[in-house]
């Protein structure tokens, strides 16, 4: 016997587009699975935890902690010193982003953040920005 | 059904050849290779025409096995491409022994070359192809630089975690510059302090630029045959004892713990197939593609406990004279990184195994820890050799 594989969904657009739609509409979501309850993220076709194709789309707090972060330097003239981050998301996924409005001296690992989308002309992007413990 | 102890032992590398290390302007890669092919076969003792199985990988070639394989003129019955990194060449030892151990094929060759440090296509416009080719849209619109960022992130968590600074890190860069002012086929050989390596331009915070392997050009290639065929060939064989591959992730983004590496399990199943405990190992050979490979795999190969490789590498740990000899030939931060290191030091740990180390040789070196590393942190395999009296 073999085991049935769930079929996705394969009318419309795939994971990712949508993914990058609801960023397009100004909404950061994640996938939870009906199957095993885990969060996943970047979002798949399939949970990579259990195999279910039932992830669904749930927007998460956007509250995290930043687990590791590096200042890469660049030239002034280049645009200077940005940040890179990995971000816990309370959900218990992890993400990349850079934190916004934050010196770069004073980022540190388990620092507060809260996501937000920005939109720019090359689409939108999620971002970070220092939060306070209470917020 | 075969097991891995049966296959202990059960094949040898027996010839080993490099080519274009440093600069190799106005060479093709294929040039390099096909040089360090040749130099590898003849160090076995054997001709082109005796290769009839073939392990071999490219970063930017999508079919670089066919390429080879009409360059060297060879009609393979083995042809392995496994392409997860840096580890490749150390990762191909387990199908290579299990093609030659199957009689699939009698005499493997394993190589690669690249001039990316003097090719014509700079290493930005390749990165800027990549993209193109294989999106990473999760992470790239932050702008990383990859790999080194990747890295910088895991030295970050690291030094959090377990109290390591930068000097440790440092530690590394120093040792590894000590071993390669023993090895005359080493590129950077100038003195290095501790202090250099701290105040040498910052890149991606942790990292700088002397925490980072160097940009060489360079060709690798070794040949494996059986066992019984090994001990009437020229050289004296390192048996491959043991091997094993892990991956758990490409992205350092999906990297579980930044802090451990596939290392753990690769390492444990290698050392388990050779029969043998860290504390057996001669020297060894660890993928220093940057500063902090050296700490994360120390431990994670059972040199050390977690957080305890800074302490290990202090004061010159890992340095000629300390307490455990790694990375001979001065690694992939002095002696030669031409993208992808992996085969370079499977053949530092032959040498040292053949006594062919001149300066730098550890005396009576009878096992050799080989450990590849792959992507940022994603992919890890280990090898254990050893002479004739291990078997």
């Amino acid at each position: 016997m073999i085991n049935a594989v769930e079929d996705i969904e394969t009318d419309g657009p795939g994971v990712q587009e949508t993914y990058f739609r609801y960023l397009t509409e100004g909404r950061f979501v994640i996938q939870c699975c009906a199957a095993c309850s885990n969060y996943v993220f970047y979002p798949r076709a399939y949970c990579p935890h259990c195999g279910s194709a039932q992830l669904e789309w749930v927007e998460p707090s956007g509250k995290g902690l930043i687990y590791s972060y590096s200042i890469v330097h660049r030239k002034p003239e280049s645009g200077g010193d940005y940040n890179v981050v990995l971000v816990d998301l309370e959900e218990g996924v992890r993400c990349m982003s850079r934190v916004e409005g934050v010196a770069s001296h004073e980022l540190d690992i388990d620092m507060p953040v809260q996501a937000y989308i920005e939109q720019t002309d090359s689409g939108p992007i999620v971002l970070m920005k220092r939060r306070q413990d209470d917020q | 059904m075969i097991s891995l102890r049966d296959l202990r032992g059960s094949v040898a590398i027996v010839g080993v050849g490099q080519a274009g290390c440093g600069e190799a302007k106005g060479r093709t890669e294929m040039e390099i290779l096909a040089q360090a092919s040749h130099k590898a076969v003849a160090d076995a003792g054997l001709r082109m025409s005796d290769i009839d199985g073939l392990a071999t990988a490219s970063s930017s070639s999508a079919m670089w096995p066919l390429s080879v394989v009409e360059y060297l003129g060879l009609n393979p019955r083995f042809v392995d491409s496994t392409m997860i990194g840096g580890s490749s060449f150390v990762s191909h030892t387990m199908p290579a022994m299990l093609a030659l151990a199957s009689g699939q094929c009698d005499a493997v060759l394993v190589c690669y070359g690249s001039t990316q440090r003097t090719a014509v296509m700079n290493r930005g416009e390749i990165k800027r192809a990549r993209r193109q080719l294989e999106p990473h849209p999760f992470e790239e619109v932050y702008e990383p630089l990859q790999p080194l960022t990747s890295y910088a992130l895991a030295a970050r968590r690291y030094m959090h975690q377990y109290g390591a600074t930068r000097r440790h890190l440092a530690e590394v860069a120093v040792a590894a510059r000590k071993w390669a002012q023993l090895n005359p086929e080493a590129f950077r050989r100038d003195p290095l302090t501790i202090d250099d390596v701290l105040n040498a331009r910052m890149v991606s915070d942790p990292l700088s630029v002397l925490d980072s392997c160097l940009v060489t050009d360079g060709a690798a290639a070794f040949v494996m045959v059986r066992a019984d065929r090994a001990k009437d060939l020229p050289q004296k064989p390192a048996y491959v004892l043991g091997s094993a591959t892990a991956t758990w992730n490409k992205q350092i983004s999906a990297m579980p713990d930044l802090t451990v590496t596939a290392a753990r399990d690769s390492g444990k199943r290698a050392f388990e197939m050779a029969g043998i405990t860290p504390a057996n190992v001669d020297v060894a050979e660890l993928y220093d593609a940057f500063t902090i490979n050296t700490l994360l795999f120390l431990e994670d190969l059972g040199f050390c406990k977690k957080g305890e490789a800074a302490a290990f590498v202090e004061n010159g740990g890992i340095a000629p004279g300390g307490h455990l000899p790694v990375n001979t030939n001065g690694g992939g931060l002095s002696c030669v990184h031409p993208g992808m290191y992996g085969a370079f030091i499977m053949i530092e740990a032959v040498r040292q195994l053949r006594g062919q180390c001149g300066e730098r040789q550890i005396e009576d070196a009878q096992i050799a820890l080989v450990h590849g590393n792959g992507g940022s942190l994603s992919s890890q395999a280990t090898a254990v050799l050893g002479t004739q009296a291990t078997l």
